[in-house]
């Protein structure tokens, strides 16, 4: 969703930035003027709602680290179903992939489209020098797919695959950031929001997830690493909403356990979890890992600041870079020429993407097809309701 | 007439296994070409061999191989029940990962019911932590044959020492990472080079993220995929002497391992008892209780039961494999240092090609 930013005037009204439905601001001011302005955010909710919202995730890091259990717990669905793990055989020659999964998930009549993006291959090999370069690019031709979109023409339907963010997935059993972790996180920290993860946190008692954490944390400024920074809380939020804020940003990196599976021990109520000899894991325990604090992080509260981040920080990062790179001794009579006019597109000589015009037009229209058969069942729903409550009637 | 019991038995036991069980009472000697009158005394050989060995004590050398922090060091503490591994990460230390492979071998003495054991602990730090680990296992190769050459330089020697001192590796635990799904291509690579020169027993670590269902798919498609590989981990099909150990191993084999295992050195109280194990918010993983993992059947497999054949596989099969070849690329025996002034023929470069 890409919306023209107006400058939103802050009105002195508690606003809860955590509801989505806000409130009208109270008839305070009604001896002052009242303009009326203050019911934007009412608006551009209700156009985002409309428009639905999409989203990119990147999953990262080594086999074996519960990656695709996560995010079917994260999101309660079962992408994963049809994969094939490949044995060590066959991943003996096996290069990196970049797979792409589609999901549309609804609720409270939110619509979200997640797309998530898996790297299977990173991290196996016996020799993965390199191996986190096609992520890399790919990363960027999601930017080059954006840039080009908006320096075209046809600015209407400009689809946003751009990642958006990378959950990167540490293992538990080392001893912090090992050196791929490392190489990989400083090649994508400028281009994405990085998330670190600690995958099967339940492989670490208390003391030694705090350990590790601390040695995480320690290494990421080592290297100075970039990951995402949560924005300060606003001060006008409440002292539990900054306590919970404050705890959230010390708990990263989050030490999650994912699990599908319900567990109905006796004498408790069913919870996810994952069912041991020696006890019961349970997902949404804040007690047991920090699932709940990355749901709420990642879906409840910074999805939309991620966002923002990718395409103010990091996409504009990007394109400084592109365009910078473009001032050299033969390219310069053009770009010095033209401040990136809309119209001189065709002049400016952007990296070769293999995309041809006709695939984006396809794109945009298959878009447009989509909605509108969205609509036609909304429309047969209403329909078919409209005949259920004449029936209903007729039957009294 | 009575075998004497001694007191040192019931703990010789835990170390040295019999090879047969005691008879209570003194069998009647059953003769192959004579009719014998009376009884010899033949068969407290035995006795007479666990004297000596109580006396002289005996080597073991364990070599623990697998990416850094898979608990190696802690399993091997909890093996021996001694500090005899340092943990490399203690956690208030700077603990940086070597660049190369490097190979430590720390010695200590440990005594349990009289009988001294000199254990030799090999720890292999940077293997597998690398980015690039092409290669990474010909350190270890090259060390193993190390001391084969070692021990064939001594053997050869006019006048050899009583008792060579050996520092053949005779077992060396493999640890696999807990993935879930399979092995890795760097341990299917390292096994199969290794395998054919030194005993590896995989061993699954940190064992308490799989559940059961999970533990056992996980341990299938690993036995499967070192089978279709070609991998023999130890006990090796070919070296079982008879039939008594080839069903004792085939169980082993083919529903045991590869031991899927979790180490500790802290001790909790679980039910009034004190228990080696890790205390987390959603209960405490024994060590040693069989329904929680596999440690005390590794315990048992290396230690009290399978210790000696360790070494006597080593001795009797890899080592003579290494000596053929070397015999045979040196052309015949070679006299030994000192006679005619001729030394063995330098080891070779590379790692010598081990026989199929």
């Amino acid at each position: 969703m890409k919306v023209d930013c107006l400058p939103l005037v802050t009105v002195a009204v508690p606003v809860s930035s955590r509801s989505l439905i806000l409130p009208l601001p109270p008839p305070l001011q009604q001896d002052k003027e009242y303009v009326g302005f203050a019911a934007l955010p009412n608006q551009l909710h209700r156009k985002s709602v409309k428009k639905g919202f999409d989203f990119t995730l990147m999953v990262a890091g080594e086999s074996g680290l519960g990656k695709s259990t996560l995010i079917n717990s994260l999101f309660l669905t079962n992408l994963y179903e049809d994969r094939q793990v490949p044995d060590a055989s066959a991943r003996l020659t096996q290069t990196l992939t970049i797979e792409r999964r589609g999901v549309e998930i609804e609720e409270g009549g939110i619509k979200v489209k997640l797309t998530l993006v898996d790297t299977p291959g990173f991290g196996d090999s016996v020799d993965c020098s390199d191996c986190w370069l096609p992520v890399v690019h790919f990363i960027e031709e999601q930017f080059e797919q954006y840039l080009r979109d908006e320096s075209g023409l046809n600015r209407k339907n400009i689809q946003d695959s751009r990642v958006h963010c990378c959950l990167y997935f540490i293992s538990p059993f080392g001893r912090g950031l090992r050196p791929l972790d490392v190489a990989f996180l400083r090649a994508v920290h400028d281009k994405v929001n990085i998330i670190p993860v600690i995958g099967k946190a339940d492989a670490l008692m208390p003391k030694e997830t705090q350990v590790l954490k601390q040695k995480i944390r320690d290494q990421l400024k080592e290297e100075e690493i970039n990951i995402y920074q949560f924005p300060e809380c606003d001060s006008d939020e409440d002292e539990d909403f900054k306590k919970q804020d404050a705890e959230m940003k010390e708990s990263i990196p989050f030490a999650v356990v994912g699990s599908s599976k319900v567990v109905k021990n006796v004498g408790t109520r069913p919870v996810r979890g994952r069912c041991y000899s020696w006890g019961t894991v349970e997902v949404e325990n804040p007690h047991h890992c920090d699932f709940l604090n990355l749901r709420r992080m990642l879906v409840q509260t910074h999805l939309q600041d991620l966002k923002e981040v990718t395409h103010d920080l990091l996409y504009e990062g990007y394109r400084a870079r592109c365009l910078q790179s473009l001032v050299r001794p033969g390219a310069r009579d053009r770009a010095s020429r033209s401040k990136l006019s809309r119209q001189s597109t065709t002049e400016i000589p952007l990296p070769m993407l293999p995309l041809a015009e006709t695939e984006k037009l396809i794109r945009e229209k298959d878009e447009e097809l989509r909605r509108m058969q969205e609509m036609l069942e909304k429309m047969q729903a209403q329909m078919q309701q409209g005949q259920a409550q004449g029936e209903q009637s007729d039957a009294f | 007439l009575r075998l004497p019991e001694t007191r040192t038995d019931a703990a010789m036991s835990e170390l040295v296994p019999e090879p047969r069980p005691k008879p209570a009472v003194p069998m009647k000697p059953v003769s192959i070409n004579s009719s014998l009158l009376g009884y010899i005394g033949i068969d407290t050989i035995i006795e007479q061999m666990r004297r000596k060995t109580m006396k002289t004590g005996f080597d073991f050398n364990i070599m623990v191989v697998g990416q850094s922090g898979l608990g190696k060091s802690t399993l091997v503490n909890t093996l021996f029940k001694s500090q005899v591994s340092r943990k490399s990460s203690s956690w208030n230390r700077e603990e940086k990962i070597p660049k190369t492979v490097e190979i430590k071998a720390i010695g200590h003495v440990i005594e349990e019911g009289g009988v001294k054991m000199k254990l030799t602990v090999i720890d292999t730090p940077g293997f597998g932590d690398q980015i690039n680990n092409e290669n990474c296992w010909e350190p270890i190769e090259k060390y193993v044959n190390e001391q084969y050459e070692k021990f064939l330089k001594e053997e050869v020697n006019i006048s050899r020492k009583k008792r060579i001192p050996d520092t053949r590796v005779h077992c060396c635990l493999y640890f696999v990472s807990p993935t879930g799904h399979s092995l890795r291509p760097l341990d299917l690579e390292f096994m199969k080079h290794l395998s054919k020169v030194v005993n590896i027993i995989p061993v699954i670590a940190k064992a308490d993220t799989m559940t059961l269902e999970e533990k056992s798919e996980f341990k299938q498609r690993v036995r499967k995929e070192l089978e279709v590989n070609g991998i023999e981990f130890y006990p090796q099909k070919e070296f079982d002497e008879d039939l008594e150990d080839k069903t004792e191993n085939d169980k082993i084999r083919q529903e045991s391992m590869p031991f899927a295992v979790v180490g500790s050195d802290k001790e909790y109280q679980v039910n009034g008892k004190r228990v080696l194990g890790r205390k987390t918010p959603w209960g405490i993983i024994e060590v040693e209780n069989l329904n929680h993992c596999e440690f005390a059947l590794l315990r048992d497999f290396v230690i009290r039961t399978h210790l000696q054949d360790l070494k006597e596989v080593t001795h009797n099969i890899h080592y003579e494999t290494y000596r053929a070849k070397r015999l045979n690329d040196s052309g015949g025996l070679p006299p030994g240092e000192g006679l005619l002034g001729t030394a063995l023929p330098p080891v070779p470069a590379t790692p010598c090609p081990t026989a199929e």
